[in-house]
């Protein structure tokens, strides 16, 4: 079953053969190594997410370093970013124990970010997180955040009660209830996370192979096809590039967005795993 | 059968275009209530919004989870 694997990460079952580059579809995700002769996971989808980490890392550390009272254009920056994070995620989700977990949300929200810029940007073009295996990995550390944060401040039992069982629901109700808490919170919340992450960038990223590549293809195309003459071909290969501009605009606000609620929706779990019950 | 009638290609970006109505309508539902929440008071905008954005990310997880299901399910 091919189509599968593009919930698992499993390339072998798409990857393998040859494909037309039009239309793009599931083989268009396909890693390629970085060198001849390397091994399977030195591709440059890892490549990707080693320098987005390493772009996060050595930003955070070039606005943190030398702060000064007055602040400086590179320290107004840095903390216009880190308050959009603190105040308008973190405080505002968690409440006043936020602190412990804001590294965690800026790290996620800043590696996100820049991962799902790549998608539209030179030397890369490709959002790292379009390959599944990437947002399982976050949605996985979102698991172990929330659960963890919960089972630290209440025990593994009493979270566990807290959790599938809400307050006041009658007995004979229990029976429906706490198998539908249990999905929802331990399964469906982690696998959401991960698949909304993963299709977004997935769905953009094909939406703009089709733009740009069939642009491609018909504005260079040199003899009629399909009973169309070759001028029409031409212009509407143009008016495909052109349009496609509209698209990379769109896929950067996607980009922006998905790093947002990604940010939210972990801070809103780890809250929600933090609540006393009422 | 006529040429013209051939129709080749994936039945499942059928079912995918059935599968956005669901989304699309909730998705507007939304900010149509945000729209309307800023007639009523302005002031609250910035509150409003930002639930709003939860809210669209979740409606939109099922669009977003038919598409990947379109390409997955052969």
């Amino acid at each position: 079953m091919p189509g599968l694997s593009l919930l698992i990460p499993l390339d072998w079952a798409v990857c393998s053969g040859e494909h037309e580059s039009f239309p793009p579809g599931v083989f268009s995700f396909c890693s390629r190594p970085l060198w001849d002769g390397a091994p399977g996971w030195v591709n440059n989808q890892v490549a990707q997410a080693v320098i987005g980490a390493a772009i996060v890392i050595a930003f955070w550390l070039w606005v943190a370093h030398a702060q000064k009272i007055v602040p400086s254009k590179r320290q107004f920056a840095g903390e216009w970013i880190y308050n959009v994070i603190r105040n308008g995620i973190a405080r505002d989700m968690l409440g006043h124990d936020y602190r412990r977990f804001l590294p965690y949300l800026a790290t996620l929200f800043s590696f996100i970010l820049v991962n799902n810029l790549f998608g539209e940007f030179f030397l890369f073009m490709f959002p790292t997180f379009s390959k599944v295996g990437f947002p399982w990995i976050l949605a996985i550390l979102t698991f172990l955040l929330y659960n963890g944060a919960g089972i630290a401040k209440s025990g593994f039992l009493p979270y566990l009660k807290k959790s599938v069982l809400p307050a006041g629901v009658p007995k004979p109700l229990w029976i429906l209830i706490i198998p539908l808490e249990f999905l929802s919170n331990f399964v469906v919340r982690p696998v959401t996370l991960a698949l909304r992450l993963f299709a977004n960038m997935f769905a953009g990223h094909l939406v703009v192979l089709v733009f740009v590549v069939g642009g491609t293809l018909l504005l260079t195309a040199t003899e009629p096809g399909n009973g169309m003459p070759t001028w029409l071909l031409n212009g509407a290969g143009g008016a495909s590039l052109v349009f496609s501009f509209a698209i990379f605009a769109l896929e950067m606000f996607v980009g922006v967005l998905q790093a947002y609620i990604f940010t939210v929706l972990t801070a809103q779990y780890v809250s929600s795993a933090l609540a006393e019950e009422h | 059968m006529l040429p013209v009638l051939e129709i080749s290609g994936s039945l499942n970006m059928i079912g995918y275009a059935l599968a956005t109505l669901g989304p699309g309508i909730g998705v507007a539902w939304i900010f149509a209530s945000v729209i309307n929440g800023t007639a009523r008071q302005p002031e609250a905008r910035g509150a409003m919004l930002s639930t709003a954005w939860i809210g669209f990310a979740v409606v939109e997880a099922l669009a977003i989870i038919g598409i990947a299901l379109a390409f997955a399910l052969r």
